[in-house]
């Protein structure tokens, strides 16, 4: 009523009207943003009608019927959930159960860095919110730093630091004559940075490629990263997704401690507790000591404010629920350890496959790499091929989602890369 | 090893947050915390609506539901529904789909991504917030990459707007600069133009090319009304021109925690929504990928249920009526003792706080003195009162007032 008094009334301005009607948008030079090249795939996978269609693209697990999987552990943690007293805001850090029982996962159980209060840490927003805030983290206090990437990583990795405006530079990773690591030219890369540079490196399960060094190759890393005084920051986004054990998992990060490193570590649970639209998980500093920590946790915080003031508290709850009882925790423990072997099955029966085809190519890199992911070695055109004819989706680098594949769709799978590769 | 950042120092306590820090600390029985915004019962307590408990229960025991990624731009049903609370079911800007909505986290998060988008995409580097703001606003803005300036707002001596002021400083503003306006129920002031001085404001920035950036964080919670909060907004919008709306659910569902929020930016025409929209992703995409899915789904089961979507007006209501009654018994309270001084404001102001006009020597001696916690410039969360902790702040009050200095 109001409002078509004041519209209609003597106090409506016409020409202001007008003017405004007749103004061009403000926003008439913004481009079309490219497709993510990740999260288009599905939205292009969903538009397929075929009933034969396969979607080995986004790095989300599913079981041997292809279905999206809520575990068990965490129904049952939502129905304790359900109910509670109230939805009050965190604290800008998060929730602090939850932290404390995520720095165990990576720390271990009973670290003297945890007992004696070094680790500056908080909730974040999954992986993506615990790399940024490190990131924002980097530029403010070590402003004339850069970050080195492993060529090639998660795309994301690249925008994260580059909003951060943190200059990037790239390290040699992935090695494609031997589908391996490309271990030496790492090290040369690890050598010739300036002192004091930052390595983005992940923990375990490298996302694309699988690869990830063994652990005298991470003993020589940790001692070369050491001598030139670089800093290490891990991206643990799977951890117990790779060997199926989250201790083994975190064996990388050990190493680096025991060698005396402050690390930096971002942790997700969208993979190993699938809580991936919860958006749940932890960036952690480790510090000289417990002041230092308070004061580097603080300042995290500052950071946080201004990006959305605290962080949402229902996953938080979730893992703290399942965490802090040892019955869930257990139940938990197995449930990942199932996910793992379904995908470490999943490899042996794709290169089991394609080897029984007759392919020319060899196919040993499927059960040498580890984790979600199998960087396949097609080329963009082999995959656009295995897209048009045979309405796989994968992304263009040949990055496979074990996860996708199923006893009911490996044997298709197998047939189709062999039709695209078997005269290459 | 020496750590890279052992120079660091620790930052400064969050002036809101700090204060029930200390109250926290104190052990009085008759402490009373007047801090931060987040509503209260009568018997102090924190509340989750019945509609979200119900709204919750739903989601809990549908088997079906997963917990995969939302889409980066969010809830593509919350974003649709959350668009016509602030605009209206037939506003023409969502009919001619003019509208690009992303779900974000809360009303801070919906700030900052709109303000990075601004940074990246338009010409003018400057916005406006009014004097005073929350304290958050500054901070937001810089970090995205803006200057923050101010225009006048609050008036001490009337406690009211400072409306001349207001329109002075926006008819200074570079053209195309950003104004930062507060849809409602002003955070910390609770001034608010009315609906003549809003028209007035409206023409202003339409004839200086200014782009309006609405902050509504208490849809509801000011008048009791979903619409009438909404009118300042809507009257923008149905003028033809372009605008961002930050829209935050904390308040008026509960949802605090969870962190439900929409950024919208109306825009001229169809083709350039869509063209928005698929830049929006790319500055949430390196933040945190997407939206956390359980809040909003949560506030979309209740908005797109006619049933649910009443009995949450009924609560809304019955909260914004709590808060209005804690007014006017405040301000009774004070007349009843003769209060030296105008406390009319206590009951013109609107929403949850209350700009008292105590200074921060008073604040420091109501704490001291009788455990009133409240931030030190004199704000007052109204939602913090109850029926039988009126008569100790009354007498707080009174007591600051007449005290000799």
């Amino acid at each position: 009523m109001a409002i078509r008094r004041a519209l209609s009334g003597p106090i409506m301005d016409r020409t202001a009207v007008v003017g405004a009607r007749y103004m061009s948008s403000w926003w008439r030079s913004v481009q079309p943003a490219p497709k993510d090249p990740i999260l288009g795939v599905t939205e292009a996978f969903l538009a397929d009608p075929s009933p034969d269609k396969v979607n080995v693209g986004v790095g989300a697990y599913r079981d041997d019927n292809g279905k999206p999987v809520v575990l068990e552990c965490v129904r049952e943690a939502e129905r304790r959930i359900a109910g509670n007293l109230n939805m009050e805001y965190l604290p800008m850090g998060g929730s602090v159960k939850m932290v404390e029982e995520t720095l165990k996962l990576a720390y271990g159980e009973n670290s003297e860095l945890i007992k004696d209060r070094r680790i500056a840490a908080v909730q974040a927003l999954s992986g993506t919110g615990a790399c940024r805030l490190f990131a924002d983290f980097q530029k403010r206090f070590c402003p004339d730093s850069q970050i080195y990437i492993p060529v090639p990583t998660w795309a994301n990795h690249h925008n994260i630091w580059r909003d951060a405006q943190v200059p990037q530079k790239t390290y040699h990773y992935y090695h494609p004559e031997s589908r391996g690591l490309d271990f030496s030219a790492m090290i040369n890369d690890i050598k010739n940075a300036p002192n004091g540079s930052f390595f983005l490196l992940h923990a375990c399960a490298h996302n694309p490629t699988g690869v990830d060094p063994t652990e005298e190759q991470w003993r020589e890393i940790s001692h070369h990263i050491k001598v030139k005084g670089h800093f290490a920051f891990f991206d643990m986004a799977y951890q117990g997704f790779a060997s199926g054990y989250p201790e083994r998992d975190a064996k990388s990060i050990r190493i680096f401690l025991e060698d005396g490193h402050h690390i930096g570590i971002a942790q997700s649970y969208a993979k190993n507790m699938g809580l991936y639209g919860q958006r749940v998980g932890c960036l952690s500093v480790l510090c000289e000591d417990e002041k230092q920590a308070v004061a580097v946790k603080s300042q995290l915080q500052q950071l946080a404010r201004p990006m959305y003031s605290n962080p949402p508290v229902h996953g938080a709850l979730i893992v703290s629920t399942i965490l802090g009882d040892p019955n869930l925790k257990k139940l938990w423990l197995n449930e990942v350890k199932v996910m793992a072997d379904r995908i470490i099955g999943m490899r042996t029966a794709l290169r089991g496959n394609l080897e029984k085809l007759g392919s020319p190519l060899s196919w040993q890199h499927i059960t040498n790499q580890i984790g979600m992911f199998c960087y396949s070695g097609l080329t963009p055109e082999q995959v656009d091929r295995l897209t048009n004819e045979f309405h796989i989706y994968l992304t263009r680098n040949g990055r496979i989602s074990m996860a996708g594949v199923t006893t009911g769709n490996v044997e298709y799978l197998a047939n189709a890369i062999h039709q695209v590769t078997k005269s290459a | 090893m020496d750590s890279v950042f052992a120079a660091i120092v620790q930052a400064p306590e969050d002036p809101i947050l700090g204060v029930t820090v200390a109250y926290n600390k104190d052990q009085s029985p008759v402490k009373l915390n007047l801090g931060v915004g987040a509503y209260r019962t009568e018997e102090g307590k924190p509340l989750v609506l019945n509609v979200v408990r119900k709204a919750e229960q739903l989601l809990v025991n549908d088997q079906s539901r997963v917990k995969e990624y939302l889409p980066i731009l969010g809830l593509a049903e919350f974003n649709k529904l959350s668009a016509k609370l602030i605009l209206g079911d037939d506003s023409p800007a969502i009919q001619e789909n003019r509208v690009a909505t992303a779900q974000c986290l809360s009303g801070t998060g919906s700030l900052r991504v709109g303000a990075e988008f601004l940074a990246k995409h338009y010409h003018e580097r400057t916005i406006y917030i009014p004097q005073p703001s929350w304290g958050n606003h500054l901070k937001v803005f810089t970090m995205a990459g803006l200057s923050v300036k101010t225009y006048s707002y609050y008036d001490p001596t009337t406690r009211g707007l400072n409306f001349q002021g207001l329109l002075e400083d926006l008819g200074a503003a570079p053209a195309g600069a950003v104004v930062l306006l507060h849809a409602c129920a002003h955070n910390p002031t609770g001034v608010d133009p009315t609906v003549e001085q809003w028209e007035q404001i409206r023409q202003l920035i339409r004839s200086k090319g200014l782009l309006p950036f609405f902050d509504s964080a208490y849809q509801g919670f000011a008048s009791g009304s979903l619409d009438a909060d909404a009118q300042p907004v809507r009257m923008f919008v149905a003028d033809g021109g372009e605008c961002f709306i930050a829209q935050s659910y904390a308040k008026n569902m509960g949802l605090y925690g969870e962190r439900v929020g929409a950024l919208s930016i109306v825009c001229k025409a169809a083709d350039v929504a869509g063209r928005v929209e698929s830049q929006l992703k790319l500055v949430i995409r390196p933040m945190y990928s997407n939206p956390p899915i359980h809040g909003a789904s949560i506030a979309s089961t209740i908005l797109k249920n006619s049933d649910m979507y009443n009995e949450w007006k009924i609560e809304l209501k019955a909260m914004a009526d709590r808060i209005i009654s804690m007014r006017k018994q405040l301000f009774d309270a004070l007349t009843a003792k003769g209060t030296p001084g105008d406390w009319s404001h206590i009951v013109k102001q609107i929403g949850m706080f209350t700009f008292t006009g105590l200074n921060s020597d008073q604040v420091a001696f109501m704490t001291k003195e009788y455990h009133i916690y409240m931030t030190s410039d004199g704000r007052i969360s109204m939602a913090g009162l109850s029926s039988s902790t009126v008569p100790h702040l009354a007498d707080a009050i009174h007591a600051a007032v007449t005290r000799a200095s």
